[in-house]
């Protein structure tokens, strides 16, 4: 398990002074997981809040290599540099052990990465592929993704006189992922740190691809204050909204299980973009959206031997 | 050095440079007519013939995306598509332009959909010419094989540093089989020399932003910068073609020549149709007619001014577009060259006449026409119709 004490000590990849919002949820996420490498890393971002905020030309926040190509393929910008790196190795032109690490929002990997990501997963590249997932665009203000939670209001899914919201469910990525039956897909928390360092450890000395969701809370999205980002990510955990859970060369494995789980109310009070849910006209809603939760946990015991 | 003569298609020449060139790395998705340039390739992957690691990506946008990762991490990189497959790139055409990358790609020329249609035209690599890209068109498979050779060596020029497409024609020349003399592999090699890098993004010692944002403050000093770069890359060109003379012996400018001193009238044609307007020109010539040729090889950049003045002397020309651009005055070439001919006094008669979309063929009665309808224009002084359709139906 990582300690605190060593952490702090590392050199930080993602340096201060980059213009993310304060309480950010993926500029946590991103220093928690570059913390977890013991080889120096190239790192590769899609375009994307992170992206924009972190390398306003002239200026860069990143102290190890970085690139950025476009929205939709940074799965297979960093397969390229991958893929480079074991050529020039096999070629005796580059001896260094180097980990390769790219970022994509929600955004650039739900939606209209996800091609660039499949393909990379399937040919089986020797990288980690992160996603902050702030459940919509947020770079572009705010729209919906198949990210997006079902009700939650975003600006392309605004709460009108007829429709209250996003009325779809969110997307299961991690499973997607996992049906690639690539060796290590993983979902974390920033709450969970030490969780999710260790996942993060375990996903850059895998060989072969890796994935981690990282759900990354956007306070001007979500509608809380900026305070409350680590507040809001236990919440995620605790009403099962977001369940910690790894699979491991095809063998599931649940790494939390609340005592008691929160009603999923308990996740949408303190966050604007479910305001309107909360009324009585929407109770239905809500109800489906806590039955829709509770069939997703328990199949998710199922999956990990828990049942 | 040593000379093969082989009977091969156009694209088995390409993929032979490319086994000699032998990229880092090749990221590539299958298109026809490119097909079989791809499945060569694999080949000499396969046999273990060259040190390349072959991406084989699941769409030409992932291919470019690789190519643009690939390159930057810092090594030699190739691709090569058609049609379709340029179209899907081209976000990433102009990412990998504006990174400066040294990306060498050939493009066997497709008319873009739709509908969909597998043949010849330029519409293809015509739509991309403002990407960034260094163009270079083929007439046949020898100039294809060295026109892949001298790329790598313009691309990766530190004064240039830009990617380079190499073109030619689909079917008529990535599948019809010519005589092709092959440089030995050491001499290709020899002349190509080893990839020298250039801030690659694997030197961890010295961490590099790519592709960072760049706003009003920045963006346009570097684009003028791009501007710069690409036209200063014309003399590297013909640095590179004098060189290339003298492990070949053949010959290469910005554009060819064919019995232009002399003439009154001349076509000005790309690729493989020049090859056919060669043939025409040397039957009129016997009957004592005064015809000339001028095919352009660069299009990017464009040599406008010399193109212009070997065009000066003559009394009429017709330029011979083989994609359409939709809405504007005619095709790329004929609206480029009748632009840089204001830099001149005199302006030669002219007309634009469009052909071979889809693969339509373009044969030797049809230029011999052509050749006539510029000696009437002569005689009339007169240009009836500026923008012509040839061989299209009503
Ligand atoms: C091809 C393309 N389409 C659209 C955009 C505009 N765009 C830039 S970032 C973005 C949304 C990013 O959302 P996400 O990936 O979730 O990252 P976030 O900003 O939320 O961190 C969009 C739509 C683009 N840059 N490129
Ligand atoms: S808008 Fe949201 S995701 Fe973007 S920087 Fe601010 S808090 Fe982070
Ligand atoms: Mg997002």
């Amino acid at each position: 398990m990582a300690k605190l004490k060593d952490l702090v000590n590392k050199p930080e990849i993602l340096s201060p002074g980059h213009r993310l919002c304060a309480g950010c949820g993926a500029s946590i996420a991103v220093r928690q997981i570059l913390s977890a490498s013991d080889d120096p890393v190239v790192v590769a971002c899609a375009t994307g809040c992170l992206e924009v905020a972190t390398t306003i030309y002239p200026y860069t926040s990143w102290r190890s290599p970085f690139i950025h190509n476009a929205f939709e393929n940074v799965a297979a910008t960093i397969s390229g540099v991958e893929t480079m790196y074991q050529s020039l190795k096999k070629q005796g032109k580059i001896d260094k052990e180097i980990k390769f690490i790219a970022f994509g929002g929600d955004g650039g990997t739900y939606d209209i990465g996800l091609q660039s990501l499949s393909g990379a997963l399937e040919r089986g590249h020797n990288f980690v592929y992160v996603c902050y997932d702030n459940e919509a665009y947020m770079n572009t203000g705010i729209q919906r993704s198949s990210a997006t939670p079902r009700g939650a209001w975003t600006t392309t899914t605004p709460v009108g006189e007829v429709i209250p919201g996003k009325t779809q469910y969110r997307k299961d990525l991690t499973r997607i992922i996992a049906a690639h039956n690539i060796p290590y897909a993983a979902q974390a928390s920033i709450w969970r740190w030490s969780d999710l360092i260790d996942k993060a450890h375990k996903a850059f000395y895998t060989k072969g691809p890796a994935f981690l969701n990282v759900l990354s809370p956007c306070h001007r999205g979500w509608r809380f204050p900026l305070e409350d980002t680590i507040k809001i990510s236990k919440l995620a955990v605790q009403t099962n909204f977001w369940p910690l859970y790894e699979v491991e060369n095809g063998k599931y494995k649940l790494n939390y299980k609340p005592k008691e789980r929160l009603p999923i109310t308990e996740w949408m009070k303190p966050q604007g973009r479910y305001k309107h849910l909360l009324t009585p006209e929407n109770e239905s809603i809500v109800e489906e959206i806590q039955q829709e939760i509770d069939n997703n946990w328990e199949r998710l015991l199922v999956l990990s031997g828990e049942k | 050095m040593s000379i093969k003569t082989a009977a091969v298609t156009g694209n088995e020449a390409a993929s032979y440079a490319l086994r000699q060139i032998n990229p880092d790395v090749v990221a590539a998705y299958p298109i026809t007519p490119q097909t079989e340039l791809v499945q060569s390739f694999s080949e000499y992957v396969a046999d273990g013939l060259v040190d390349t690691e072959l991406i084989t990506v699941e769409s030409e946008h992932s291919a470019m995306s690789a190519c643009v990762g690939a390159a930057a991490a810092g090594g030699r990189v190739m691709t090569a598509t058609s049609a379709n497959g340029l179209a899907l790139m081209f976000e990433i055409l102009f990412i990998a332009a504006s990174n400066k990358l040294p990306i060498v790609m050939p493009v066997v020329n497709r008319a873009l959909s739709g509908p969909i249609n597998i043949h010849c035209d330029h519409g293809d690599t015509m739509a991309a010419r403002d990407a960034g890209w260094i163009q270079i068109y083929s007439e046949n498979a020898q100039e294809v094989y060295d026109n892949l050779i001298q790329a790598i060596r313009i691309a990766e020029n530190m004064k240039v540093r830009l990617p380079v497409m190499v073109m030619f024609d689909g079917f008529i020349i990535s599948h019809g089989i010519e005589r092709v003399d092959y440089l030995d592999d050491a001499t290709v090699r020899n002349f190509i020399g080893t990839y020298q890098p250039n801030h690659p993004l694997l030197d961890i010692d010295k961490p590099l932003t790519f592709g960072p944002l760049d706003l009003y403050d920045y963006y346009f000093e570097h684009k003028r910068q791009q501007a710069e770069d690409i036209k200063n890359s014309k003399p590297i060109i013909l640095d590179v073609a004098r060189e290339f003379k003298e492990i070949s012996a053949r010959e290469y400018g910005l554009f060819e020549s064919y019995h232009l001193d002399d003439a009154e009238t001349a076509i000005v044609v790309l690729s493989s149709a020049a090859g056919t307007a060669k043939a025409v020109v040397d039957e009129l010539r016997d009957r004592g007619r005064k015809v000339g040729l001028l095919k352009p090889r660069v299009f990017r950049p464009f040599p406008y001014i010399e193109i212009a003045q070997a065009l000066s002397h003559l009394k009429a020309i017709a330029i011979l577009d083989r994609s359409v651009s939709f809405g504007s005055f005619g095709g790329p070439l004929f609206t480029e060259i009748r632009s840089a001919m204001v830099e001149f006094k005199k302006i030669p008669e002219n007309f634009n006449i469009i052909f071979g979309l889809g693969g339509r063929d373009i044969n030797e009665q049809d230029i011999t026409g052509i050749y006539n309808q510029l000696d009437e224009v002569v005689k009339s002084g007169k240009v009836k119709e500026r923008v012509q359709y040839l061989g299209v139906r009503d």
